[in-house]
């Protein structure tokens, strides 16, 4: 079990006189829960998620992000009583993808060259490497750093080394994520995110997803652009990501339409940089009839 | 350019000194003379018209001017020939350099070390004790190809005892001297470098391999390379000194020379990574005859500037060229690399793919020409730039000159060029790579065309190669 909690987020873009665009968020979400995340384009949603993640174009002025954790978060790996709540706004994106943050992107990159079965597997031995430096102790980074011998072995070949998840090991591990996600084998030996089509790409951010086994994944507007049936087998995999692995969703969207398939336990609104309302699923219908500008109102004439 | 700040004074002292104790004796004369070209064939004992080939160069590279007006090239001014011919005889004398790998400068001994090289390939890949280890593999080769009658020796060995031959097709009709004045001056003081001949109608299937043999003859810096596949044979020749080479000298002026007779098919491949003090400038050539195909894949790194643009003559008709190249131009780095297509017959076809990246301030260029002859009808070709950046400081010019005079052709260009996008980077960020990781991860898929070509253990280094310069940790 994980939660992620925000406390109080102010964030700027990173530039001088750059705009303000969170001023005191708060949430809280825990593995296993699914959240909706709501609101109008440019209320901040998708900065929150990036800050998240750890994306160098904003900066943060106040508040805090942090991630507890609990004993026996990460299978094989001792975690002693002072590891257990981390501040990710000093860490790097790797380490807190690492601690088990996720983040599905809206648009997510394209990168030639690179097949998915590669990248994958690099990304998830990246991960569980990083993992163990970010756990381990004093002594153990010491021995590590005498028996550095200089050469980190290529992204592209990856050669097995101790302890990593070798080529035929990991190709069973994806057959079988594709299959709980009903995805075409083919997936696998095409370059990353190239060529695929919207819906192909969204459902790629799933599989990483499930292949990853964040504790806490932030899911950007990835019911965007997404026919009936391709948002039915995206919301299934987000099912199952919380079924099958527990782990916790923060659902970012515009509409309700993602939330008929994936049911949230929990519904914020955003307005303005700020969570305005939080209520149930029931909150998300009421939006869907009314619109955001009630909630404004709301706010506005309570403050 | 700026000249000397990138060069850390300390290794181009190292190297100087290192050869300096290897070769005092040699290094008395000065300045490239009559007098050195003899000495040189003398040595080497060769027949009379080699002598006199070497002689008429040396005066056709005393003729002519250093290239200086081509638009963005690299700067030569500090090619001073009186300063690097006084090194080249110890090359040929020494025959293997060090005696011992401690003898090596350091951070020849630490890149060995960083691309995970074992001990005797060390020692072999940097002239130490290299006879033993490559007479091995050189044996075991000829034994099964001498049978069809394959060829594969040393080009100074080949000028004994395959005369004839050399003497029909060395720097006559591909590479003459006259080409251009580092070519004249490699048809000078050549020295050492690969003989390649296929028979009709055979395939050797196992690429010919130059990476053990060059270094036991110690490898000059002026290697001719002539490879001449008769009518409907095949080989693929790979020139694989993807490791940083040792050297004394600061110009490396190599000549290869291809003849692709009637169906017949090469792919030459090499793997380039140069000292960052050397000049590099070559001549690179194939003519291809009827239905023939040349396939010219290359990577180029590490010098300080390269001069480099491999050129295919397509003679008869039917006849296909490939080019794949890939540049890498860190700090202080010019590479000035691209492609010569001729076509001058019709139903022939061309594709150039290039590839380069640049980061640190480094410099690439893609110089390129297609030349299509008046009646060279239903030709084709098909010319694809990218260039990948990893900073403003960075740099990358596409020169692609088309000369078309035959109206019946197909001519495609096209070039891209981009930054390493941080949107990118932090995509990979997220997934769980570190920086330096996602950086490398784009390059390697950016030059995956190239590395897919070739043999698995020539990728890995490939990729190692870039991976060390990316780190900044080659010397």
């Amino acid at each position: 079990m994980a939660t992620l909690e925000i406390k109080n987020l102010h964030a700027a873009v990173a530039e001088e006189g750059g705009e303000t665009i969170l001023r005191g968020v708060d949430l809280e979400v825990k593995s296993g829960e699914i959240h909706a995340l709501m609101g109008p384009n440019g209320s901040g949603k998708s900065t929150t998620a990036k800050i998240i993640a750890g994306h160098p174009a904003y900066e943060v002025t106040e508040g805090e992000v942090l991630l507890h954790i609990e004993e026996d978060e990460f299978e094989g790996v001792d975690i002693d009583d002072d590891q257990l709540t981390w501040d990710l706004l000093d860490l790097e994106p790797n380490e807190r993808a690492a601690l088990g943050i996720f983040l599905g992107f809206q648009y997510p990159a394209e990168i030639e060259g690179v097949t998915m079965v590669n990248f994958l597997r690099t990304a998830l031995n990246a991960k569980l490497e990083e993992r163990e430096e970010l756990f381990e102790d004093e002594e153990e980074a010491e021995a590590d750093e005498d028996d550095d011998s200089g050469y980190d072995t290529s992204p592209m070949e990856g050669d097995v080394e101790e302890g990593e998840i070798g080529v035929a090991e990991f190709q069973e591990i994806l057959q079988e994520k594709m299959e709980l996600l009903d995805m075409d084998e083919k997936f696998a030996h095409r370059y990353l995110n190239a060529g695929f089509s919207g819906g192909e790409k969204k459902q790629n951010e799933v599989l990483q997803a499930a292949i990853l086994e964040p504790s806490i994944a932030v899911l950007d507007e990835i019911d965007s652009g997404l026919d009936i049936d391709r948002l039915q087998d995206v919301s299934d995999g987000i099912n199952a990501l919380r079924d099958e692995q527990g782990t916790g969703i923060l659902q970012i969207t515009h509409y309700q339409r993602i939330l008929d398939y994936v049911e949230p336990d929990h519904v914020h609104v955003m307005i303005d940089g700020e969570i305005a309302k939080s209520g149930d699923a029931s909150l998300a219908e009421e939006l869907e009839d009314k619109g955001y500008d009630w909630v404004r109102e709301e706010v506005y004439e309570a403050a | 350019m700026s000249s000397e700040d990138h060069i850390k004074d300390t290794d181009t002292e190292a190297r100087f000194e290192f050869k300096k104790e290897e070769s005092s004796a040699f290094q008395t004369e000065k300045g490239l003379t009559e007098e050195t070209v003899r000495v040189i064939s003398e040595d080497k004992d060769e027949p009379e018209w080699m002598l006199e080939r070497r002689l008429r160069a040396l005066e056709q590279f005393q003729e002519m001017p250093m290239p200086t007006d081509w638009p963005g090239q690299p700067d030569l001014s500090e090619v001073d020939i009186d300063e690097i011919v006084p090194y080249i005889r110890p090359d040929i004398e020494a025959r293997g350099g060090a005696e011992n790998w401690e003898d090596l400068p350091e951070e020849i001994q630490d890149t060995f070390d960083k691309l995970g090289i074992p001990e005797a390939e060390k020692n072999a890949l940097s002239g130490v004790g290299a006879q033993y280890e490559s007479e091995i593999v050189y044996q075991n080769m000829q034994e099964q190809w001498e049978e069809k009658g394959v060829i594969f020796c040393d080009m100074d060995k080949a000028v004994q005892e395959h005369e004839e031959i050399v003497r029909e097709y060395f720097m006559t009709k591909c590479v003459p001297p006259s080409d251009n004045k580092f070519a004249a001056l490699h048809g000078a003081i050549w020295s050492g470098g690969s003989f390649v001949y296929i028979p009709e109608d055979t395939t050797v299937n196992m690429p010919v391999q130059a990476y053990f043999r060059m270094n036991s003859e110690g490898m000059g810096q002026f290697e001719h390379t002539l490879i001449i596949a008769e009518e409907n044979s095949e080989v693929h020749y790979i020139e694989g000194c993807s490791a940083p080479k040792y050297s004394a000298f600061n110009l490396h002026s190599g000549g290869v020379e291809v003849f692709v007779k009637e169906g017949a098919h090469v792919q030459y491949s090499t793997v380039q990574n140069w000292s960052k003090n050397t000049y590099n400038l070559n001549t690179k050539r194939a003519i291809c005859e009827k239905d023939g195909t040349m396939e010219w894949v290359s990577g180029s790194m590490g010098s300080k500037a390269t001069m480099l643009y491999p050129s295919t003559i397509l003679k008869g008709p039917g006849a296909t060229d490939n080019h794949i190249t890939i540049a890498f131009a860190g700090e202080g780095q010019n590479i000035d690399t691209g492609a010569k297509v001729y076509h001058n017959a019709p139903n022939t076809s061309s594709t150039i793919e290039s590839k380069s990246i640049s980061k640190d301030g480094g410099r690439t260029n893609y110089r390129g020409l297609v030349h299509i002859a008046d009646g060279a009808e239903n030709s084709s070709t098909a010319v694809e730039c990218d260039a990948l950046m990893f900073d403003n400081e960075s740099t990358s010019d596409t020169m692609p000159y088309m000369e078309i005079e035959e109206s019946k052709v197909d001519v495609a260009h096209e070039a891209t060029v981009g930054k390493i996008g941080d949107e990118d980077v932090f995509y990979l960020q997220s997934r769980g790579l570190d920086d330096d990781d996602a950086k490398q991860m784009i390059v390697a898929g950016f030059i995956e065309p190239i590395t897919e070509e070739l043999p698995i253990e020539y990728a890995v280094e490939l990729n190692r190669l870039i991976e060390l310069e990316m780190e900044g940790s080659l010397g």
